[in-house]
């Protein structure tokens, strides 16, 4: 199938002009969605879409379009629209495409043709079952508001008049559960995931096991004391932070003075016990995939090492500019200009479960879940305020429940404070994987 | 018709196609959409783009099971073939072929003087220039400016077993500035953005060089900025850009997907006080040009004005087609979907405080100490407890009634129906914020909100100073 979607990149590069650089890239991607309510099915839709990118760099403009068909006519207007957009931009020296640089395309398998088996009685089956299975976990949980399964095949190309010629498939699937619980007037919500490549991969019971412990050890909740804490991070909250860490390590932002990190490149900038690494060849990641969005081969990227600033990473662009070679860290999709950012984010997971990071902590509190990342979190200034809900630890254990209050630092205090990375690496659909995390000095503003 | 070309019988056997499964209620929505955009950084045009997404999306409800499907194929076997997708999804115990008759409804688009189309490019470039060569002259602090425009024609065609059919063609421009200063304390950002559904026209209303001068001022003011307090206090959101707090504190709450599922704090509460008497909250997706007006919504429902709070009773909830054919009762125009490839689902447009009688500086005088809010980030609320938080993009201090240092930004926290309660003094100043996007279960739509100068007696102020 992919040979379908490169013989149109090919007919479209063949299509360039002298001296003009073109890239195409060609998706295709089906997705199913099931969600479940009250063991009915309340939604089911299935999908098919395509389209392509098409990039012009002539005289160092770049000019891009991008159609959501692949229809034949649309294919040439589509790089008609590119050439004419290239000659409004300005003339940029390090514009080009990506070259081949000789790295292996690492062998990922991950395409299951038995995703593509799979019926969609035997999806629906999951979702149902997710939503039974959660409710019979606690007599307090009163309602589970959505009980989903979603999968999706997508199939990629990237071809250049530079040389590259790259083209991947992957199937991935998940189930996604929220619910209710309520105790007397007081009601707290919980949600929980499991992902894999696979139906077969995904545990009903992780999940509902999740949202039924997120929902109902809230219940109770009070709003705590203003204070400074210790804090434990849940992996889900974790993995949110890293993702918002990997965006100031992007090459773009260092080159365009946005990056709180720009010039502390091989300086210590957080705990020595932390080590962050980019990784898309890891086939566990819920994002790995075996080339970038220019067609280079995956590639582990170490960015910080024991709490040295080791790298950046970089696409071909913001690499030529800054003297270096790209770390495979393009990422778009059809419709985009590849932009630089982190693809399968983790830390290098310690040695201690949680209840051991709980107890070396004494007193603390345990974070939950945060809300307002977007709105409360600034990557350039580094200022770091989010809402929260958790438990309190005394002694080791936890103990009240925590809810409306907002936790408070600045990005780089956060990472130098650092106190430890816990065991349980959780792979969760997004670009980072989730660890317990413990950082001192956070601002609780409560009461 | 004209909007979309698609062939009326066409549509009509589409429908018939739909139903033969024995479904209950069957729609086809079209979409064809372009879009160009520019974007300026770095002090360079870095790129120009344009986009095209056309297709139909197509759902059938048998009871309480939806079916979908969407395809980027509008021939009829296209077409059809999608019907059968979502048809069969939605699988009903009759069966048989049914036929629609169609009938048209009359829809006034929101007008548009200049086509952004058909402006040129160079001149669209030209603004991004303009507001880069502002920003930058506001001093050696300013390291960073981006700039970016944004069109969109978004014609749309709804039918469905109703006999409804219904197109629209709507026209969107905007236009974002960006801004990153550097001083002794790091760095700091300022933003600001303004769209409108109208055309190119936009740029005769509003100055490229007022936005960009004030994104750096933004900018500037932070550098001197010190940490925001931690901690509950009386905070004064400004005129303008406070919507969001209602957009989260109760908006999403009133949306009647939430509450048929028994997960909003709002649910069977109408005819209540639910907020201070000071309180009229209105969702009104007819208000002239802007950011979330349109003339139908995504399931063809002519846009609305609907009180959603009045004078501090809860007077309606906001309805789709599904959760108002549930309950028997009239749409109120909140259907809406990102584009043909999603479900529509219930959606606020335009979502307002409505003017108080109260002098906007006497509010400020009348506040001993608190926080002063000029422009608020975006938010996220859970509808369930009501939780909900918004952030601070410029915010000052308030000491003995005067406005004073600006703060470092952070997010604020409260409880809806709570800060709803807490409400204690509303201007006559309101004015409408910048544009927005809502986000609600993986679908973006443009909404807008205005508020005039308000205050909340007591929140949470996400800091880090004691």
């Amino acid at each position: 199938m992919s040979e379908e979607l490169l013989s149109i990149g090919d007919r479209i590069i063949a299509m360039a002009r002298p001296g003009e650089e073109v890239e195409v890239v060609v998706g295709r991607s089906s997705s199913t969605e099931v969600r479940v309510y009250e063991g009915e099915v309340e939604q089911l839709a299935s999908a098919t879409s395509a389209g392509i990118g098409v990039r012009v760099i002539s005289d160092h403009r770049q000019g891009f379009a991008y159609a959501g068909s692949l229809d034949e006519d649309v294919l040439a207007e589509t790089l008609a629209d590119a050439r004419d957009n290239a000659t409004f931009a300005t003339p940029d020296e390090w514009l080009g495409l990506a070259e081949p640089d000789g790295v292996a395309v690492p062998e990922l398998d991950l395409y299951r043709e038995s995703l593509l088996k799979a019926s969609t009685e035997s999806k629906i089956d999951l979702a149902v079952e997710l939503e039974r299975v959660l409710k019979a976990q606690d007599p307090r949980i009163t309602g589970v508001d959505s009980a989903d399964y979603t999968d999706g095949v997508s199939e990629g190309a990237v071809v250049s008049t530079a040389g590259v010629r790259a083209s991947s498939s992957e199937t991935s699937c998940y189930v996604s559960v929220s619910c209710v619980a309520q105790d007397g007037d007081d009601t707290q919500t919980g949600f929980g995931f499991s992902v894999g490549r696979t139906p077969e991969d995904l545990d009903i019971s992780v999940a509902a096991g999740a949202a039924s412990r997120r929902a109902t050890r809230l219940l109770g909740a009070t709003q705590p004391e203003s204070g400074r804490v210790t804090v434990v991070l849940d992996p889900y909250v974790t993995a949110q932070l890293l993702g918002i860490i990997g965006s100031t390590l992007s090459g773009e932002a260092v080159l365009k003075g946005r990056s709180l990190f720009a010039d502390r490149l091989g300086e210590e900038v957080a705990a020595a016990g932390f080590t962050l690494v980019d990784d898309a060849t890891n086939p566990l990641a819920y994002t790995s995939s075996e080339t970038d969005g220019e067609g280079l081969a995956s590639r582990r990227n170490v960015l910080i090492d024991g709490g040295r600033l080791n790298q950046f990473v970089h696409n071909a662009y913001t690499a030529r500019r800054a003297g270096t070679v790209s770390t495979a860290n393009a990422v778009r999709g059809f419709s985009s200009t590849p932009s630089v950012g982190c693809r399968a984010l983790s830390l290098v997971p310690g040695t201690a479960l949680q209840p051991e990071l709980l107890a070396a902590v004494g007193d603390g509190v345990l974070i939950s879940s945060v809300s307002g990342l977007h709105s409360g979190v600034n990557p350039v200034s580094g200022d770091f305020s989010t809402g929260a809900e958790g438990l309190r630890i005394t002694g080791g254990e936890l103990g009240q429940p925590l809810r409306e209050f907002t936790i408070a630092s600045s990005l780089q205090r956060m990472l130098a404070e650092v106190a430890a990375v816990g065991a349980d690496v959780e792979w969760l659909p997004m670009r980072a994987a989730g660890v317990s995390l413990v950082v001192h000095g956070i601002t609780v503003s409560g009461k | 018709m004209r909007s979309v070309v698609i062939d009326e019988a066409v549509v009509s056997r589409v429908l018939g196609t739909a139903l033969q499964t024995g479904g209950d209620f069957a729609e086809v929505f079209v979409e064809d959409k372009r879009s160009s955009s520019g974007r300026l950084d770095d002090g360079k045009i870095e790129e120009l783009g344009s986009g095209r997404d056309r297709g139909a999306g197509i759902r059938v409800v048998v009871g309480e099971t939806t079916g979908f499907a969407h395809t980027a194929d509008l021939s009829e076997p296209g077409l059809l073939a999608a019907a059968e997708a979502a048809a069969a999804a939605a699988r009903g115990g009759g069966g048989g072929v049914r036929t629609v008759a169609l009938a048209g409804q009359p829809v006034d688009s929101q007008p548009v003087l200049t086509r952004p189309e058909e402006v040129a490019k160079a001149t669209k470039v030209e603004l991004l220039q303009r507001a880069n060569e502002v920003a930058r002259s506001k001093g050696d602090a300013i390291k960073q400016v981006s700039a970016s425009y944004g069109d969109s024609r978004r014609r749309i065609l709804v039918a469905n077993s109703d006999g409804l059919l219904a197109s629209d063609d709507q026209t969107r421009t905007l236009f974002v500035v960006g801004v990153v200063a550097s001083g002794d304390t790091g760095m700091q950002t300022g933003r600001r953005s303004i769209g409108h559904t109208m055309g190119f026209e936009l740029f005769d209303r509003y100055q490229v060089e007022d936005l960009a001068q004030e994104a750096a001022e933004q900018a500037l003011t932070k550098l001197q900025a010190r940490p925001a307090p931690s901690g509950a206090l009386p905070v004064v959101i400004g005129k303008g850009g406070g919507g969001v707090l209602f957009h989260e504190a109760c908006g999403h709450g009133l949306e009647a997907d939430h509450i048929q599922k028994k997960v909003s704090v709002f649910a069977d509460r109408v005819g209540q006080l639910v907020a201070s008497p000071l309180v009229t909250i209105v969702d009104d997706g007819t208000m002239g040009q802007e950011w979330g007006t349109f003339a139908i919504d995504d399931e063809g429902t002519p846009a609305q004005r609907n009180v959603l709070i009045e004078d501090g009773v809860l007077t309606d909830y906001m309805w789709d087609q599904l959760r108002a054919r549930k309950e028997g009762r009239r749409l109120s125009g909140n259907g809406r979907r990102q584009s043909y490839k999603h479900l529509p689902m219930v959606r606020m447009t335009n979502t307002i405080l409505t003017n108080g009688d109260t002098d906007p500086d006497d509010i400020v005088a009348d506040t001993p100490d608190g926080v002063y809010v000029a422009h608020l980030g975006g938010g996220q609320v859970n509808t369930a407890t009501g939780d909900f938080v918004f952030g601070m993009t410029e915010a000052y201090l308030i000491e003995g009634g005067r406005i004073t240092e600006p703060l470092r930004e952070g997010n604020l926290i409260g409880n809806g129906p709570k800060v709803l309660e807490l409400i204690d003094a509303v201007g006559n100043d309101f004015e409408m914020g910048p544009p927005g996007t809502c986000g609600k279960d993986g679908q973006g739509v443009p909404v807008g909100d205005g508020v005039p100068t308000l205050r909340v007696s007591s929140l949470t102020v996400g800091g880090t100073a004691a």
